[in-house]
């Protein structure tokens, strides 16, 4: 059988996965955690504490800020420092609230245990009003708001759900370690959102560089089929390793063979795709009552002596990641938050972890060496790997020109800054770089031309309304 | 053969007239009726189509300036008051001067005050730079040192100084167009008045982060201690977001607020004389002096008044309850 995969562009980076034998282990409780308030996509949550408060592990600290948005839990026991701005990962400030630890006391109501709870509650909204409490955002790197995902807006059917295993980034193992070793958790939390969903069919898609992976899994799956008509209609999937096989549109492509039209959602097409984290958090936050306070980090990198794949308490400082590592080795010229290909390099090490932080990976000088620039030669190499089908070398020079109108015809706004262009590109011109500047630019303008068209409409309708309401 | 060249010549002339009087009898049929006044004021115009006056270049301001009804709206930065004298003399409207505008770059962050934290090895542009972090400085807000505002300008008035890794303004060479300011995506370069002589005071930095992070990001930066709004006398600075703003329509030039600032960060430029730093420090220091033995002298004789008044009104106040 030919083995699946999506249908254009992509790469193949080795996929230097040194540290996928090593086991999932908790991090100590470091003595201060930093927690951010904007940890997801939409509004920034509301502090509902205030300096001085005691806290415990998993109480609200923060409420959602508005529709798309999410609540914050405290990740340690202690006493609320400050509130106030904080320099992140990328230098900026962004507010966090500061707490300092005292012990490791829990709230009553989460279950500790490590009894698998196989019962799927009945009612989808009960489901999803639980996902929502455990403060759950997808963890596959963009920290959507998992409640908002699973309301799909009306009218709209989904089809499929699939469980995102590719971890197609070089270097990250956290997801394979979760599958291997909370396989059952997983699909367990699998059945929770298809439940949630009201789907017949859930896909756990898994690339074949992970076989132990996909054996384990559908051991689990056909154990926890006995246990209920819930577990059902879930399948496990290999799929060709290629990058960047994780992305949502390529996945669903790859799976469904169905393509998500420029400016459209998955919901659209009939899918929701959800990492194999956010399944996880979905089981801890639905069965157990836990919210989404730690998250597993890999920390990684052929300069870096002790690999890992630790599960991190949120708002952990970097510093004291790598400090109970062993320290920033001497080899060590960039540290990136992610994997290599998508991942954003640290200027600040004092920073915290958040919700959506996956990876922490070492690179020498020599491996993160830009090679010189030179012209464009118009092979079209960029063009070949781009799996969204853009031409990143005209883009390249739109961007260049300021040409906002013609970037956006040409789609600008549909790269997902995989990083397939750049890594393909012999000249090495930094298309990556210019293109997701320009990517911001032109989406800044067409989110500014539709809060226009709103408000006129809504002029509009006030307008014609007003007669007729007298 | 005498013929062929008499009919061919005859030929090419006649289809020559006829030609032109078709194309001028389109022209007259489909005129495009152009105040004439649009050409005039463009005539008057600098030509730099820089666009600095807000609109595509200086066609598109004169078509503009024509069709208003006043010149509030309009003002060429490049041209000046010289050139909107003979724009409204063109079009017989009133024209307010304007003061003369020059860009002001509002970075103090040396490569000495403001050490790196990180190095930075991506594509040389303030735009891509900004658009992946905050700087690879402490500070968030400062110059990012890639010269996206020598590109824009399109006077060759700006040029990095390599020294200070800071851009520099040649002051003969701007003209006010704002070109730069829109480019910086720190919004660091600001466009303020010329002043007398080209005498003008400003605050050389913009951070809103609180004192000791400041302090620690750069050794020049403004911390907002607010010495400098206390000390002026016309109400010309505001302290907001943790940072100083001269007005420049209220400075009076004294250059108080520059002696007294601990960190520097307040620039005057093209004085005649240096600045004497300790004499402004000790006049002012001294009319502070004067000005707290007076604000306590007066507490002193209102507490005598009120001490004078107060068994008064208490025997007022308890006759009211009485009764």
């Amino acid at each position: 059988m030919a083995r699946r995969t999506f249908s254009i562009g992509g790469v193949h980076p080795a996929d230097s996965k040194i540290s996928r034998g090593c086991k999932l282990e908790y991090l100590p409780i470091p003595p201060t955690v930093y927690i951010a308030l904007s940890q997801h996509i939409g509004a920034p949550a509301k502090p509902v504490v205030a300096v001085g408060d005691k806290v415990k592990v998993g109480q609200v600290l923060a409420e959602p800020g508005g529709f798309m948005s999410a609540y914050i839990h405290s990740s340690v026991s202690g006493t609320v420092k400050s509130i106030g701005p904080r320099k992140d990962l990328s230098g900026n400030n962004q507010m966090v609230v500061e707490i300092a630890v005292e012990g490791d006391d829990w709230m009553e109501d989460i279950d500790r245990t490590d009894t698998l709870v196989t019962d799927i509650p009945e009612d989808p909204k009960s489901i999803i009003e639980k996902i929502k409490l455990g403060g759950v955002v997808g963890l596959g790197g963009a920290t959507f708001p998992t409640h908002v995902k699973l309301s799909p807006p009306p009218g709209k059917v989904c089809e499929m759900l699939i469980i995102n295993g590719c971890e197609c980034e070089p270097y990250l193992t956290s997801d394979f370690r979760t599958l291997l070793e909370k396989g059952e958790q997983v699909v367990i939390g699998t059945a929770l959102i298809k439940k949630a969903l009201g789907v017949a069919k859930a896909t756990i898609a898994i690339e074949d560089n992970k076989l132990e992976a996909i054996e384990h899994i559908q051991k689990v799956v056909n154990d926890l089929k006995s246990k209920g008509p819930e577990y059902s209609g879930i399948e496990v999937l290999s799929l060709m390793k290629k990058y960047p096989e994780g992305g949502e549109k390529q996945l669903i492509d790859a799976v469904m063979h169905r393509q998500v039209k420029s400016g459209g959602l998955p919901i659209d097409v009939g899918a929701v795709v959800d990492n194999v984290c956010t399944a996880l958090a979905v089981y801890e936050a639905v069965q157990k009552n836990k919210p989404l306070i730690d998250n597993s980090v890999t920390v990684t990198g052929e300069c870096f002596p002790k690999q890992a794949n630790l599960i991190v308490r949120v708002g952990t400082p970097l510093n004291y990641v790598i400090d109970y590592l062993g320290g920033v080795p001497e080899e060590a010229a960039k540290v990136i938050s992610g994997g290599p290909m998508m991942g954003k390099s640290i200027a600040n090490l004092e920073a915290a972890t958040m919700k959506g932080t996956g990876g922490l990976l070492f690179l020498t000088r020599e491996q993160t060496k830009r090679m010189p620039e030179s012209n464009c030669i118009r092979c079209g190499k960029c063009a070949e790997a781009c799996p969204m089908g853009l031409e990143p070398f005209l883009l390249n020079r739109l961007a260049k020109a300021g040409d906002t109108d013609a970037l956006e015809a040409n789609a600008v706004q549909d790269c997902i800054m995989c990083g397939c262009c750049l890594y393909s590109c012999p000249a090495g011109i930094p298309l990556l770089d210019i293109i997701s500047q320009a990517r911001g630019q032109v989406m800044g303008i067409m989110r500014a031309r539709a809060a226009a068209a709103k408000a006129a409409a809504e002029a509009a309708k006030a307008s014609a309304g007003s007669p007729t309401a007298k | 053969m005498t013929t062929t060249i008499i009919w061919t010549i005859a030929i090419i002339s006649g289809l020559g007239l006829l030609l032109a009087l078709t194309l001028y009898l389109v022209a007259l049929r489909f005129k495009v009726e152009e105040d004439p006044r649009i050409e005039l004021v463009e005539k008057a115009m600098p030509g730099a189509n820089c666009g600095g006056c807000g609109f595509a270049g200086c066609h598109a301001f004169a078509d503009s300036a024509v069709k208003a009804p006043n010149l509030d709206n309009h003002y060429c930065p490049v041209g000046g008051n010289e050139t909107m004298k003979k724009v409204a003399e063109i079009l017989g409207y009133e024209m307010t001067e304007k003061d003369p505008m020059v860009a002001v770059v509002r970075c103090n962050g040396t490569c000495s005050a403001r050490p790196r934290t990180s190095e930075y090895d991506g594509t040389l542009s303030c735009k891509v730079k900004a658009s992946l972090y905050a700087g690879d400085t402490g500070c968030a807000y400062g110059c990012l040192g890639c010269g996206d505002c020598v590109a824009a300008c399109k006077f060759g008035a700006i040029s990095m100084d390599p020294e200070t890794g800071l851009p520099v303004v040649d002051e003969e060479k701007c003209t006010a167009c704002g070109a730069c300011s829109k480019a910086c995506p720190k919004a660091i370069i600001e466009l303020r008045k010329k002043g007398p002589r080209g005498m003008r005071e400003y605050v050389s930095c913009v951070n809103k982060d609180k004192g000791p992070g400041v302090k620690k990001a750069c050794a020049s930066a403004c911390i907002g201690c607010g010495i400098c709004a206390k000390t002026c006398t016309h109400d010309a600075i505001v302290l907001e977001n943790n940072v100083a703003y001269i007005d420049f329509g209220k400075c009076k030039l004294c250059r108080e607020c520059e002696a007294m600032c601990p960190t520097g960060a307040i620039h005057g430029v093209n004085f005649p004389k240096p600045i004497d730093k300790d004499a402004i420090k000790a006049r002012v220091q001294e009319r502070q002096k004067k000005a707290r033995e007076a604000a306590a002298a007066a507490a002193e004789a209102a507490k005598a008044v009120e001490v004078a008044v107060k068994p008064a009104v208490d025997e007022v106040k308890k006759e009211e309850s009485n009764g």
